[in-house]
């Protein structure tokens, strides 16, 4: 064998190796999880409310308010940081577009107990009491700068030829971007959107100062509001064993719940044409 | 009256001038290509007809542009109203993601030229067959435009052109990335559309300017050096510069 065909396999063994141990150790956490958490998952524990220890219980409350906050969050989020992107990808060349993106970047680097502390001060202590909408706030701050940074790098990416096709056809500006330009980067756009959804769903520490928790159904969004990190967080700091199998079933269902909404999000919004 | 009118226009990218007094006059349905070297302007002066530069940041056009008779450059110009007047046909296809219908239906449909569903069908169908493209589409006008050739596509963005009804279409090297059979297409589309159209037409390619253009222009370092009908460029052109250049002894 050559020596170019030497350098060839082994760096082609090398990468291939790489891959392996990334995807290794993603399965080997989610077969963990799963191991761990199997056991406990049962209809009645998709559907009940947490319980003293030995009365069974499960997080329905918490599966719900996870997904009422997340809602309510990407209801404002989302579009807002797609706004932005476009904003910054399409007219940011100037100095207030450096300044948005210096903020957004900042943002993403903020540790997300900080924005909880921050609504904490700004909602819950004005207000007197912990509320969903709190909550949704705290997530929604989280979001906002991950889709504007990932909306702003796809919305780039839309060659410029594409733009000045419609421009010539005598399209005003703000039409060829709502027309031609978002349309084209549908599908990068969603992933960002599902950056943000995964990584909002699993956060606890903007929660604990702002939705706090609950131990029953609600859909009142002036109250304390359930989640299912705060839920697996009570579940896996008890010193109960039936607790901890309990927070592992959790943690399976919130990955499973981010797999399918992927799935989900993939599915509708693949590249038309 | 001439279709174009320029008077003395200078074109500036930043600091560096890119067209230097350009005066030139283009009539009404005639065929006219823009030949010269890379770098010339020539894309520069087509892209200054539609104020295409507007979109690039830093760029200015000093002098006069008359389109039937009003002065095109001007800060008071309505550019989207020109740019449906005046079309552009670009070097490489670029279809919107889009089916084929939407691609040619959308400006149209921006421009409120339609009165309903039928009417749009029917100009769409009109546009498609004037660019010679209708009988190789018309069973998968649903599909993406990406699913056609690259003949297919230019074609694609002619129909999409023409749909919008201009009095003028500028053609910036439409048939570079084509393959003989392809480019044979569109210089006899050309060709068919003088008929309804004022066609301006930029080329690296020689022949292509003799068959299709009545009238040539010879464009140099920013400068137009030299523009007559198509007949005597080739054969007996009034500058030494562009004999040099037709005969292929430089660029």
């Amino acid at each position: 064998m050559d020596k170019r065909r030497l350098t060839n396999s082994i760096m082609t063994t090398l990468t291939a190796l790489c891959a392996f141990t990334v995807v290794g150790i993603l399965v080997l956490i989610i077969g963990y999880i799963a191991i761990q958490g199997v056991s406990s998952l049962s209809p009645a524990f998709l559907i009940e409310t947490p319980k003293p220890v030995g009365e069974g219980g499960g997080i329905g409350n918490a599966i719900v308010g996870s997904l009422i906050l997340l809602g309510l969050a990407s209801l404002v989020g989302i579009p807002l940081g797609i706004a932005i992107g476009t904003y910054l990808s399409e007219l940011g060349d100037g100095w207030f577009g450096t300044v948005v993106r210096f903020v957004a970047d900042s943002m993403i680097g903020i540790p997300s107990i900080v924005f909880g502390v921050f609504v904490y001060a700004l909602v819950v202590l004005q207000q007197g009491y912990f509320s969903t909408l709190a909550g949704a706030l705290a997530l929604a701050l989280i979001m906002i700068p991950i889709v504007t940074r990932t909306t702003e790098e796809i919305v780039r990416l839309v060659p410029k030829a594409m733009r000045e096709g419609a421009l010539a056809l005598g399209a005003p500006e703000w039409r060829v971007t709502w027309d031609i330009v978002l349309p084209a980067a549908r599908a990068g756009i969603a992933t960002g959107a599902m950056l943000a959804v995964a990584r909002v769903l699993g956060e606890t520490a903007p929660l604990l100062f702002t939705a706090f928790g609950s131990r029953f159904y609600n859909i009142y969004l002036d109250e304390p509001m359930a989640s299912m990190p705060v839920q697996i967080y009570n579940y896996a700091i008890s010193p109960f064993e039936e607790w901890h199998a309990k927070a592992w079933a959790a943690t399976l269902v919130l990955i499973t719940l981010i797999l399918v909404i992927n799935i989900i999000v993939r599915y509708t919004t693949r590249r038309g044409y | 009256m001439s279709k174009i009118r320029v008077t003395n226009l200078d074109f500036f990218y930043a600091k560096v001038q890119a067209l230097h007094g350009i005066s030139i006059e283009i009539p009404q349905n005639e065929v006219v290509a823009f030949i010269g070297p890379s770098g010339c302007g020539k894309s520069t002066f087509l892209r200054t007809l539609n104020r295409m530069n507007d979109t690039i940041p830093n760029t200015r056009a000093d002098g006069e542009i008359l389109i039937d008779g009003v002065n095109i450059n001007d800060s008071k110009t309505d550019v989207v109203a020109l740019r449906r007047k005046v079309g552009m046909v670009f070097q490489k296809s670029n279809p919107f993601p889009k089916s084929i219908f939407d691609n040619v239906a959308y400006g149209i449909q921006i421009n409120g030229l339609h009165s309903n569903k039928a009417d749009l069908a029917a100009r769409v169908e009109k546009a498609l067959t004037d660019a010679a493209l209708w009988n190789e589409v018309k069973d998968r006008l649903n599909t993406s435009a990406f699913g056609l050739s690259g003949g297919q596509q230019q074609r694609l963005c002619i129909a999409r052109a023409l749909a919008v009804q201009p009095e003028i279409v500028l053609m910036d090297e439409p048939a570079s990335a084509l393959d003989p059979m392809a480019t044979q297409k569109i210089e006899e589309l050309v060709v068919e559309l003088k008929r309804d159209y004022t066609i301006i037409i930029v080329t690296h390619n020689m022949q292509q300017a003799a068959r299709v253009s009545d009238k040539t222009a010879f464009f140099m370092l920013g400068k137009l050096v030299e523009f007559n009908p198509t007949q005597k460029m080739f054969t007996n052109p009034n500058e030494k510069l562009t004999e040099d250049y037709i005969t292929g002894r430089f660029g």
